[in-house]
């Protein structure tokens, strides 16, 4: 033919990567603003506690601390409390200083102690206390001899957002794990253009079938083999809940919505036989390793851990296997894509057993965090999960969607909920707020789709051939 | 400006005279100069290649898109169309490709869409059912204007948006390839109607990529080459060839590039294959031979093909490949027994559209692009560069969509792809419909290279003339079953294979 292409020109012609990535993950912008705000919001003293509080006094004593002078460490009791003592204690050790024993108590105790070294003629020339004991400990000391020339040190305080410190940020990992999780399946179901509705009951069934099969081989004194076995179990059998689901969409046409919809009523029915309509409260303490242990470098609870490594390995698999290509060739045009070789129904069944899996560790998750199993977990669930994966903004019609975008999705419902607990807004009202902002994210996400297509969608349509 | 041939009437009589029309896109220049009047009374027919700028320049004329520069006169007066309604309100009806009805109303709900007739604040129902039967009517409908446009047939639809736009009363009315999807018969009915409106004065812009009846309809021609309007004449001082010259901008040396070829050992065999329609058809095909299967529609031919592939259930009968029996039931198992099919609606049924145009490359592909499933990205990107440049398939990226292709680069995709699965029986339902002249040439010559490579090349068309002009051996399906063989194609005419499949 006259003209001959050579398409290697495209390598060179390839998007801006940054401009692929707000494409496809341009509500990170949103999240990023949400934590913003709420920083902003939530701005105010933090006076540091336990080990930190000590560093910080240390860190005022340090200098000024002549040989000779004596030293009281004054506390409340309390766990925070003894964990400042004790690392002011080693702080302190070997210094040129005489550190007296440490007291703690009502201030009436410490009232007592005091004026006991007082009268002794071993007045203290500094006392160190906690932020929240500081003003009691002034007052108490204004009785003794040296009031003039005594020091009293407490840690001072400094302005950060509450949103921002780390008990705040673990809280809010902790409380997506579950919704996050399963939205993964929920993400690769939806790309298939379907949905699952059963997964906020999956979530009680695996609860309570874990704790019930603990129940069953040893309760509270139930060994780890049993409990992993337990878990298995009750993630099992959401798997198996989950294909029947599919094998109803594949093998029988019914819709999905429909399908899981029964399953929905299915496995919240189960749930309530297995329990009896009750909790099961009876597992081991080791149990809750899961949901509230964290890991001893960076405390980042194992259940945030997992839910990470789950996204990871998501994201490869619908990114870089063939199996994530098929779902979203599945989603896109079944008919295609089963023209094209494409086992559509094994597809689309897989993916329903996934969820249900995903589901069922969830359950896991839960109990694990909640130290119990009941049939009412998971109430509404499913639209928090859905509503996390249309957030990140994976299509309802099928055939688009990315699986770290629902990660962000997550986040931003989850940031937002807690956010609005820092700020105090009433429950109902986060509702209504809530609502409107999954409203809000689908909403920017058309403009930004019709937009797209606007802008290069038709010129190529003349641009070519 | 525009060319030396191009003869504008006189600019007052004329119903729409665009002049000096441009228009761009961020990197594209889809139409460089276009000059374009429609008089009372004509049928101007607009021609060109996939991409030369018709749909475009039809689109500034519609309202879709605004020039960049250019003149636009309707009825004398200078306009500027912002949104299609502008159009509208100026007496210019389009007729898509795709029509606009609503397939859940009736008929005459459908006719009156957005300017319901009303009676003191509710729908007038009897009038608006009255206005549509008489349009109906003259539109010489065998239908009632009270069936809803779901039940009607595709030619049936066509005619209520027509009828929609003379109750709008259109005075310009643009028709975007009208006949694709018409059977013989209602192309005729639907060339009666054009030509009552044009004898009261209507102007039709009829755009085609069937040059038979651009010919047999046009009373004047306008060819658009690479966003220029090359050519306008009264038809009468085109004939087919050079109509054809002036659109691809070349001497044609001949439409059919057939080479000779001799045909090889016996590859492919089905035998007493039944299912759907399709009733006990057994045949034989040889490596480096093209097929023909011809018939009318609903003859069984692409059911025939979908059964091969294993697409649609199979209920009996065996396929052999080199003599060995292949047990095929679903289209995995027939790609991966090497054969595969070009299906005929590229859109519905080959092409995820919203995918990228190197994701439907790589539909069929994967599998032997990975290990362990995971994808070879590297080679992936590699084998789609390779491809598409030896099909001359032009692209603007790898995230390309495949909805943003035209349609003979949709169908080069899609050949590419069966291509690189190395398939060595090939099935093309109708692999030239809808694509412009060029493209089909290119289809031909990329058939010829299969053949000599060994392939068993099956086409389905419902052209004759292309059928008897690539394949080597024909076979005719009536109802269902082989009617029918030729096996010497040059000496046969259309009616010998008409008088078998009928």
């Amino acid at each position: 033919m006259a003209n001959v292409t050579d398409n290697k020109a495209l390598i060179t012609n390839r998007t801006v990567w940054w401009r692929r990535m707000m494409s496809d993950y341009g509500m990170i912008v949103i999240l990023a603003a949400l934590c913003v705000l709420f920083s902003l919001l939530t701005i105010k003293d933090q006076y540091p506690t336990g080990a930190d509080a000590a560093e910080n006094v240390w860190e005022q004593l340090e200098d000024r601390l002549t040989a000779g002078a004596r030293l009281i460490v004054v506390t409340q009791d309390g766990k925070a409390d003894s964990e400042f003592t004790e690392a002011l204690n080693v702080r302190l050790e070997g210094a040129a200083s005489t550190l007296l024993p440490a007291v703690s108590g009502s201030p009436v105790e410490i009232r007592a102690a005091l004026e006991q070294l007082d009268s002794t003629g071993q007045t203290p020339d500094y006392i160190l206390t906690t932020s929240a004991f500081a003003a009691t400990v002034r007052m108490v000391a204004q009785h003794l001899s040296n009031s003039s020339s005594l020091s009293i040190l407490s840690p001072t305080p400094h302005r950060w957002p509450s949103f921002l410190l780390p008990e705040n940020i673990r809280n809010v990992a902790n409380q997506i794990t579950v919704i996050a999780i399963i939205a993964i399946g929920m993400t690769m179901v939806i790309i298939t253009a379907g949905i699952d509705l059963s997964v906020g009951s999956l979530i009680a069934l695996s609860a309570v079938v874990v704790a019930w099969l603990v129940g069953q081989w040893g309760g509270t004194e139930a060994s780890t083999g049993a409990m992993i076995m337990a878990s298995l179990g009750g993630i099992l059998l959401c798997a198996a809940v989950g294909a029947f689901s599919g094998f109803m969409v594949t093998g029988f046409s019914i819709p999905p919505f429909i399908a899981t919809l029964a399953m929905m009523q299915v496995a919240a029915g189960l749930g309530y036989i297995i329990s009896q309509g009750k909790p099961i409260y009876q597992l081991p303490d080791s149990f809750v390793w899961l949901g509230r242990g964290v890991d001893p470098l960076l405390r980042i609870p194992y259940a945030v851990i997992l839910m990470l490594v789950l996204y990871a390995v998501a994201h490869v698999v619908m990114t870089r296997t063939t199996y994530g290509r098929y779902i979203y060739a599945v989603g896109g045009n079944p008919e295609a894509a089963r023209l094209a070789g494409i086992r559509v129904k094994w597809i689309l069944f897989s993916v329903y057993a996934i969820c249900g899996l995903l589901a069922g560790l969830g359950g896991v998750v839960m109990a694990s965090q909640l130290k119990s199993g009941a049939p009412t977990y998971g109430l509404t669930y499913e639209l928090y999960v859905i509503a996390a994966v249309v957030v990140g903004g994976t299509s309802l019609v099928g055939g688009e969607g990315r699986i770290l975008g629902t990660l962000i999705g997550a986040f931003i419902i989850a940031v937002i909920q807690n956010g609005m607990n820092l700020v105090n807004v009433e429950s109902y009202t986060q509702k209504v707020i809530l609502g409107l902002v999954i409203l809000g994210a689908v909403l920017a996400d058309r403009i930004k789709q019709t937009r797209f297509k606007h802008k290069s969608n038709k010129p190529q349509a003349e641009s070519t051939a | 400006m525009g060319s030396p041939d191009n003869r504008t009437g006189n600019n007052h009589s004329c119903l729409v005279v665009m002049s000096g029309i441009r228009k761009s896109f961020p990197g594209v220049l889809a139409v460089k100069i276009a000059d374009f009047d429609l008089r009372p009374g004509e049928i101007h027919a607009l021609v060109g290649e996939n991409g030369a700028g018709k749909s475009t320049l039809i689109k500034v004329l519609t309202g879709v898109h605004e020039r960049d520069t250019g003149e636009i006169r309707i009825a004398g007066r200078p306009v500027s169309f912002r949104k299609p309604l502008d159009a509208q309100k100026a007496g210019i009806a389009t007729i898509y490709q795709e029509f606009t009805l609503v397939p859940g109303l009736t008929v005459a709900a459908n006719i009156a869409l957005g300017h319901e007739a009303t009676h003191h604040g509710l729908l007038d129902q009897r009038r608006e059912s009255g206005q549509a039967a008489a349009l109906l009517e003259r539109l010489g409908a065998d239908f009632k204007a009270n069936l809803l446009v779901s039940e009607l047939t595709v030619a049936q639809q066509q005619i209520v948006e027509i009828a929609r736009a003379l109750a709008r009363e259109a005075n310009v009315l643009v028709m975007d390839e009208p006949t694709a999807a018409l059977a013989p018969q209602e192309v005729a009915h639907l060339f009666e109607n054009l030509k009552e409106f044009t004898e009261r004065g209507m102007g039709i812009i009829f755009i085609s990529h069937r040059l038979d009846e651009v010919l047999k309809i046009a009373d004047r021609i306008t060819v658009m080459r690479d966003g220029v309007t090359v050519a306008t004449r009264p038809t009468v001082e085109f004939n087919r060839r050079d109509l054809i010259e002036t659109m691809v901008g070349r001497s044609l040396d001949q439409e059919y590039p057939k080479e000779k070829t001799t045909a090889g050992e016996e590859y492919f065999k089905v035998h007493d294959l039944c299912g759907g329609i399709v009733r006990d058809v057994s045949f034989v095909a040889r490596r480096g031979e093209v097929l023909g299967l011809a018939g009318l529609m609903g003859a069984g031919r692409t059911e025939l093909a979908r059964l091969i592939f294993g697409a649609d259930h199979k209920e009996s009968g065996e396929t052999y490949l080199d003599g060995q029996k292949v047990d095929i039931s679903s289209p995995h198992e027939a790609i991966e027994a090497g054969i595969c099919l070009l299906t005929e609606d590229r859109k519905a049924q080959g092409l995820v559209l919203g995918a990228s145009a190197m994701d439907n490359f790589a539909l069929p592909n994967l599998r032997s692009w990975s290990r362990l499933s995971f994808i070879d990205a590297h080679k992936e990107k590699e084998r789609f560069i390779d491809r598409t440049s030896e099909l001359n398939i032009r692209l603007s990226g790898f995230d390309q969509r495949a909805e943003e292709l035209s349609g003979g680069n949709q169908q080069k995709l899609l050949v590419a792809r069966w291509l690189e699965t190395n398939s060595e029986v090939i099935i093309f339902d109708e692999p030239t419909r809808g694509i412009d002249v060029g493209a089909k040439y290119e289809m031909y010559l990329l058939i010829n290279r299969l053949v000599k490579q060994g392939k068993i090349i099956i086409v389905i068309s419902s052209e004759l003339p292309e059928l008897l002009g690539i394949c080597d051996r024909i076979l005719v399906m009536r109802r269902g079953r082989i009617s029918g063989e030729i096996s010497d194609v040059a000496g046969t005419d259309q009616a010998e294979i008409m008088s078998m499949a009928v």
